[in-house]
């Protein structure tokens, strides 16, 4: 597999620098949020607001009213938890051009409570006039930005920093989730860096017999219940959704409301947080300590098919090594 | 655009209307129009540089929030003037002073008296906590302690522009205990936005009470200087001081002028439910026949006629 290093920086300064009216924000973590090359190259673009989230959101709402598309870049905790007054009344009540770029969702960081933004999905979908936007790879990091400059409103993106898989070749669109495979026993749905624990699982789960359908999800808002519904009627066993996030408010409460809403019977497992912090860890270590890992996902399958698959650590790791590239090659995403 | 009548009397004016409001409705943010009159005034009637409303004398009803559908909205800041390169923008920080900014817009002639009959009607855009598709303004401010900040981002942006009018805020004292305000402050002073400029009414009241039962806030002008501001004082009600105030030159720094004022300025009978004057509810008929009598006097107006239940 791939690996990209840092392929926001590269993606934002090459978008940014064409279009002046965006502005390169940030709150004191210029270069842990990859834009400290922007910085340094592009002084005139650039502000920095210091560590006063609250003033750099409302400040933010002015620029937009002044015509200005400013990229906010902090952790994705400090974008709504102190500020979320000024997110409401400054940013998304009045539909400022914000882009709110979310470093480290979930747990990608090992800094504990204080850093990882495990309800943020659950708080920014509920907010009148927000775009919700989650990168799952190194080709959605790179397209996230220029997309979600496209939108007419304020934006939250969920980014992925550092050294990060190219799982797909072709760009994020904004309304268009990935298909990634079309079994018809079991529905999963992921997003963000579940997508790759999910194919994971789908290569071991498909030498065991078990036919994955496997939908991949960059646009949490607006969110497509229609195709959701649509997917979900076209398995035997049920649907599993695996997020790096509460599975309260995430998109496993999307999919619940999908199909109560459609109507459709369908058994669903929720896999992600339940209902409890995280604490500071390694990301390997908190995904499978939390149950969010391949593993994870491939016990609940279980659970729905009703029939053991035998599949353990050892075999998902074969399948990461060998399967997972040729695979989403051969899919061509 | 400037106002055939002298600042001295739109604040007259508006005390008087105010208050005739707030008889007749049995409450309203009376004490507001008593420290903020001059300074509101001397914003509309000479201070800033705004050109004709572009909106109807009588406000048009509430036609929605803003949304991907809602592809008519306009906020209320139309009242104020076009957004242009040239002429000044104003947020009213505190949006509770809403009804003292209505009588404002009547006085100097942006908005028909019957606006204020809408105030606090459902349906209607005239609200009582200043929204922004309320006449006068432009953003949501009810949240105290967020108009400085967007002001101060707004400014660098037009400064950026090229614009040469100025952004202006209308603050309140009581904001000066919200931390965002000195975050605002001290971004402004960092990056130099001297196009910012903001009068505070410091009257020294808050919705509890006096503010220094309710939190101490010590020397705001020290404080903001500190900040990085350039402050200036006056009294509130001696416009040849605000006038000299606002006129303070401020390079590469956001200009704060303090305004000392007095809750119960030119109504001292108010005086009699100090400290309890953030919203003026009469307690009884008599208390409001009482007022309505002594403050009438001390206005130099006739008691509002109310009629008989």
């Amino acid at each position: 597999m791939e690996m990209v290093n840092r392929p926001y920086a590269t993606a934002f300064e090459a978008y940014a620098t064409q279009h002046p009216e965006v502005l390169c924000l940030s709150a004191d973590l210029t270069s842990s949020c990859e834009v400290d090359g922007f910085r340094d190259r592009h002084p005139g673009q650039f502000l920095s607001l210091g560590m006063a989230e609250q003033n750099m959101l409302s400040f933010a709402g002015g620029l937009g009213l002044a015509g200005f598309r400013p990229f906010l870049h902090s952790f994705g905790v400090f974008l709504y938890r102190r500020p979320y007054d000024q997110l409401m009344a400054s940013i998304a009540y009045p539909r400022r051009n914000v882009r709110l770029m979310g470093f480290l969702p979930g747990v990608t960081t090992p800094g504990g409570m204080t850093h990882q933004a495990i309800e943020d999905i659950s708080v920014m979908r509920t907010i009148p006039n927000m775009t919700v936007l989650e990168a799952g790879d190194a080709t959605e990091v790179e397209s996230i930005v220029a997309e979600a400059d496209t939108v007419d409103g304020p934006v939250y993106c969920r980014i992925l920093r550092g050294a990060v898989p190219r799982l797909f070749t072709s760009p994020l669109k904004i309304g268009q989730m990935r298909v990634l495979s079309e079994g018809t026993d079991v529905l999963v749905v992921t997003s963000g860096i579940t997508t790759e624990e999910a194919i994971r699982a789908r290569g071991a789960l498909a030498r065991a017999g078990v036919s994955v359908r496997h939908l991949h999800l960059n646009t949490l808002k607006p969110f497509d219940a229609a195709q959701i519904v649509d997917h979900a009627a076209s398995v035997r066993h049920g649907v599993v959704t695996l997020e790096n996030h509460l599975i309260t408010g995430g998109i496993g409460s999307m999919v619940a409301e999908a199909l109560a809403e459609a109507g459709l019977a369908r058994r669903l497992i929720r896999l992600g947080l339940q209902d409890t912090y995280a604490h500071g860890g390694s990301r390997p270590y908190l995904m499978t300590y939390y149950g969010m890992d391949a593993l994870a996902l491939v016990r609940a399958v279980e659970c729905l098919t009703g029939q053991a698959t035998g599949i353990d650590h050892d075999a998902l790791d074969a399948v990461r090594i060998d399967a997972v590239h040729s695979l989403v090659k051969a899919e061509a995403l | 655009m400037r106002n055939e009548k002298t600042t001295e009397e739109v604040a007259h004016s508006i005390r008087a209307r105010v208050f005739e409001h707030t008889i007749r409705n049995n409450g309203g943010y009376l004490s507001q129009a008593c420290s903020a009159a001059e300074q509101l005034a001397f914003l509309y009637n000479e201070a800033l540089n705004l050109g004709p409303s572009t909106m109807p004398m009588v406000p048009p009803p509430f036609s929605g929030v803003p949304s991907a559908g809602n592809a008519g909205y306009v906020t209320g800041a139309g009242y104020n003037g076009p957004f242009d390169a040239v002429h000044d923008r104003l947020f009213i920080a505190p949006a509770h002073y809403a009804l003292v900014a209505y009588a404002c817009l009547i006085e100097v002639g942006r908005m028909a008296p019957e606006g204020l009959e809408m105030f606090n009607k459902d349906g209607s855009s005239v609200e009582m906590i200043g929204a922004e598709h309320s006449p006068g303004m432009e953003v949501h401010n009810g949240t105290l302690g967020i108009g400085l900040s967007t002001a101060a981002g707004l400014a660098w942006g037009r400064k950026r522009l090229g614009h040469t009018g100025r952004v202006c805020v209308f603050m309140s004292d009581g904001e000066v205990q919200e931390g965002q305000t000195w975050e605002a402050v001290q971004a402004a002073a960092h990056h130099g936005i001297d196009n910012l400029w903001a009068i505070m009414d410091v009257n020294r009241q808050q919705c509890d009470g006096a503010m220094d039962d309710v939190m101490t806030v010590g020397d705001i002008a020290t404080k903001f200087r500190d900040f990085g501001a350039v402050v200036a004082e006056c009294d509130a009600h001696d416009l040849k001081a605000m006038r000299a105030a606002a006129a303070t030159p401020h390079p590469g720094r956001p200009l704060i002028v303090l305004a000392h004022s007095r809750p119960t300025q030119g109504m001292e009978s108010l005086m009699s439910r100090f400290p309890r004057l953030h919203y003026v509810r009469f307690k009884s008929e008599e208390e409001r026949a009482r007022m309505n009598t002594e403050i009438a006097a001390e206005l130099g107006i006739a008691p509002v006629v109310l009629e008989a239940h």
